[in-house]
């Protein structure tokens, strides 16, 4: 009898360990574009066009996968990333994403660039069950694994990065007459929804709002009707070419807002820069990414890697540029989530995987900022901490905001 | 294919020749074009997406084919085409989107609608003559992407977004995939509108077109009604670049107001000017190259920079650049010219 029941508990135990260790020990699995040698992944970038600034991202993370390659690969399997031009216009994402999952077979697309974009190839991802994962787009839609269990951002999202601001400014602006320059589109709207939202009651405080397209050449009227509005306060939604042609503008016309400029056009080397240092003085926004030109972070261990990679593998890349840290970030992410799916390399596992970082560390966010999801939370980032542009950086202050748990 | 013309200086120069294009030799390709979705799809030796590029190329070759009704054969010079291939494909998307019509029912409305559209702007514009009629029409290329992202029209439009529509599976269980089906149904398409290009230029109409373009005051004075002719004209070009509109919404699946921006109508008109302005094959050549040299531009700049190690970055656009004026300088009435002309050189003794 006693016998028995130790052979029991000794079968139930190594059963225990087997299901525990499960995922480990199972047989080698794979989808179309992964083997024992390769992991396929696809992408699409702006690399040319009015939106081709963002195309370093896509470099970036090219040269992030190289530098895995050079260093063994991800559990013994080299990664080939094959990135298309897709001009920041959805027919051609449209036409390159089905290359890659059709001709090219790619086992993902990853960090596929631009709200208009990704919304364009939405639905066909999720038709295919191919993951769309770690989106370069804040949009709030991209976390709503209910509908669309194939798609997941990364970023925080454009809507409570919004709310932020307003919050911000009904807390330090004293009679705030609000100006919002936004570019006509989902992102745009994102943003502008949750700022109102965060204003709340005070929405009424917004006393100019001015579109723009895309496809513009410029803000330059967009600039002096605002200015014309008597606005103090200025939200500044724009893509970086935009971005930084709006403080020009603003500058030369001489008008002076509190201005609040969104998170995806800090590039100090591709908007502050161009745009001239003395008129970026003193503009606020929200970071969740360390910025290489700020000195604080000079001897951050993750700071330190990434300036060896960025001299190794992108001797040309301007460092200043937030570009270059954005795709590094989201290339580690992109790393670890393969690295955890380990021989199970089915689109199933990548996905559940994704959907299973807890704490992950990633490289290049700011200290504290964790990457966190869940099966119902598909927002991997969701703190951000309050900036100033001072000198030639952007200097973080005050405490780490976080929105984490929230799953819509 | 293309009839031979006395080209008589300023006008548009008609590429000369093409009488030795025999129907067995077109049949007989055209056979070759359809059993591919039977045999390729089957070896799986071509791919989904290659039956979507060979498609988007029949569908550029058509709307090429009416600017060329219209450039080549009548001498007006549109720079605004992409106008009617928007309307055509939006025509086709909103009625599949919220009215559920099947696919092939919106292409008769994209064409009415078009020709409409054409006929009614046609009317107006063609008291401007040459380079003021190439502005009008510029104008309406730049104007359509910021009228769909109008916000009144957003219900029916989806504004800056676009509308997603999905493809049509084959009927009667045929073996094939929707992506295979489509290529057989936009070829069959492009068949009639060149079978009735071909037609209309053989005709009266055809004659009279011809001799606008040469010579409009000679045309004038034997009794061609002008205006009416070019404006009718201007119908039937928008009514086929409306047409392969439809066919893009369709079988790509997916219509937003930058799938129109001013590019396409100069893309179509390079294409037009590569093929050969004045010649029917020429205009299936320039299909091939909108869709071929234009997309691809990208990807083959990145082959040649990764196996040649140049100095310098190429930019994405450097190919189709160097392609265009290779193409010009060597032959400057378009591939189509260009090929005759070297037959005609290879045949003399």
């Amino acid at each position: 009898m006693m016998q028995a029941s130790r052979r029991i508990l000794l079968a139930s135990t190594v059963g225990l360990a087997l299901a525990v260790a499960g995922p480990a020990t199972a047989q080698k699995a794979y989808d179309e574009g992964a083997s024992d040698t390769e992991i396929k992944i696809g992408n699409t970038n702006p690399y040319s066009g009015n939106a081709s600034a963002y195309g370093q991202i896509g470099r970036t993370i090219e040269a992030y996968f190289k530098m895995i390659n050079d260093n063994g690969g991800i559990n013994g399997r080299k990664v080939t990333f094959i990135t298309y031009d897709d001009g920041y216009t959805p027919p051609k994402a449209v036409e390159m994403v089905r290359k890659l999952v059709e001709d090219d077979k790619v086992l993902l697309v990853f960090q596929t660039l631009g709200t208009p974009s990704n919304s364009a190839i939405h639905k066909y991802m999720n038709q295919k069950k191919v993951p769309q994962l770690f989106v370069a787009t804040g949009a709030s839609k991209w976390g709503n694994p209910k509908e669309f269990p194939w798609t997941m951002g990364w970023q925080p999202d454009y809507a409570t990065e919004g709310g932020i601001y307003a919050k911000h400014i009904l807390a330090t602006v004293k009679d705030a007459k609000i100006g919002v320059l936004m570019q006509n589109d989902d992102y745009g709207k994102d943003y502008f929804n949750g700022f109102k939202a965060g204003l709340g009651k005070d929405a009424d405080k917004i006393v100019q709002v001015a579109t723009y397209e895309v496809a513009d050449p410029t803000v330059d009227s967009q600039m002096i009707q605002l200015k014309n509005s008597g606005a103090n306060v200025f939200f500044n939604i724009t893509t970086p070419k935009f971005a930084a042609q709006a403080i020009k503008k603003a500058a030369e016309i001489g008008w002076k807002p509190v201005h609040y400029l969104n998170n995806v056009s800090i590039s100090v080397g591709s908007v502050m820069k161009p745009a001239g240092l003395d008129a970026s003085q003193g503009i606020l926004t929200a970071q969740y990414l360390k910025d290489a030109t700020d000195p604080q972070w000079k001897t951050a261990p993750d700071m330190i890697e990434w300036n060896k990679f960025m001299d190794k593998y992108m001797p040309q890349g301007d460092k200043s540029s937030s570009f270059h840290a954005y795709g590094y970030a989201a290339a580690a992410t992109m790393a670890q989530v393969l690295k955890q799916s380990g021989d199970n390399l089915t689109r199933d596992n990548v996905m559940k995987q994704a959907a299973s970082l807890k704490a992950f560390d990633n490289p290049m966010l700011l200290t504290g900022i964790k990457v966190n999801t869940s099966a119902t939370d598909f927002y991997p980032i969701q703190a951000v901490q309050l900036s100033r542009f001072e000198g030639e950086s952007w200097k973080v202050f005050g405490d780490i905001l976080s929105n984490e748990g929230a799953s819509q | 294919m293309a009839t031979t013309t006395n080209p008589t200086s300023q006008a548009p120069v008609a590429a000369p020749g093409g009488v030795a294009w025999r129907p067995w030799w077109i049949w007989i390709g055209l056979a070759g074009l359809a059993l591919l979705p039977f045999v390729g799809g089957k070896t799986g030796l071509i791919s989904n997406f290659a039956f979507l590029q060979l498609s988007l190329m029949i569908v550029y070759a058509i709307a090429v084919l009416g600017l060329n009704l219209l450039t080549g054969f009548n001498g007006q010079i549109s720079l605004g085409h992409g106008a009617f291939f928007a309307v055509g494909a939006y025509t086709a998307a909103i009625l599949i989107d919220q009215a559920n019509w099947p696919f092939w029912a919106t292409l008769p409305m994209a064409a009415l609608a078009c020709f409409v559209a054409g006929y009614l702007f046609g009317l107006p514009a063609l008291r401007l003559e040459g380079h003021y009629l190439a502005l009008a029409t510029f104008a309406l290329a730049v104007a359509v992407p910021q009228i769909l992202k109008y916000r009144h029209f957003e219900p029916f439009t989806k504004g800056v977004q676009g509308i997603n529509i999905f493809k049509a599976d084959p009927p009667f269980a045929l073996p094939l995939s929707s992506d295979q089906w489509m290529f057989l149904v936009v070829l069959a398409v492009a068949i009639v509108m060149f079978w009735a290009a071909r037609n209309l230029l053989d005709s009266r109409i055809g004659r009279a077109l011809r001799a606008l373009r040469d010579q409009p005051l000679a045309a004038d004075t034997m009794g061609v009604n002008s205006s009416h002719y070019k404006a009718v004209t201007f119908g039937i070009s928008a009514l086929y670049t409306g047409v392969a509109g439809a066919l893009h919404a369709i079988i790509f699946e997916f219509v937003s107001p930058d799938s129109f921006r001013f590019e396409l109508s100069i893309a179509i008109l390079v294409g037009a000017v590569v093929g050969g302005i004045a010649s029917l094959p020429g205009a299936v050549i320039g299909g091939v190259f909108v869709q071929a040299i234009e997309k691809y531009a990208d990807a083959l700049t990145k082959k040649i920079s990764a196996t040649v190690h140049l100095p310098l970055e190429l930019q994405p656009w450097t190919i189709y650049g160097i392609a265009l004026i290779i193409l010009i300088y060597t032959m400057p009435t378009g591939v189509a010219g260009g090929l005759s002309t070297l037959r005609r050189r290879l045949k003399r003794p």
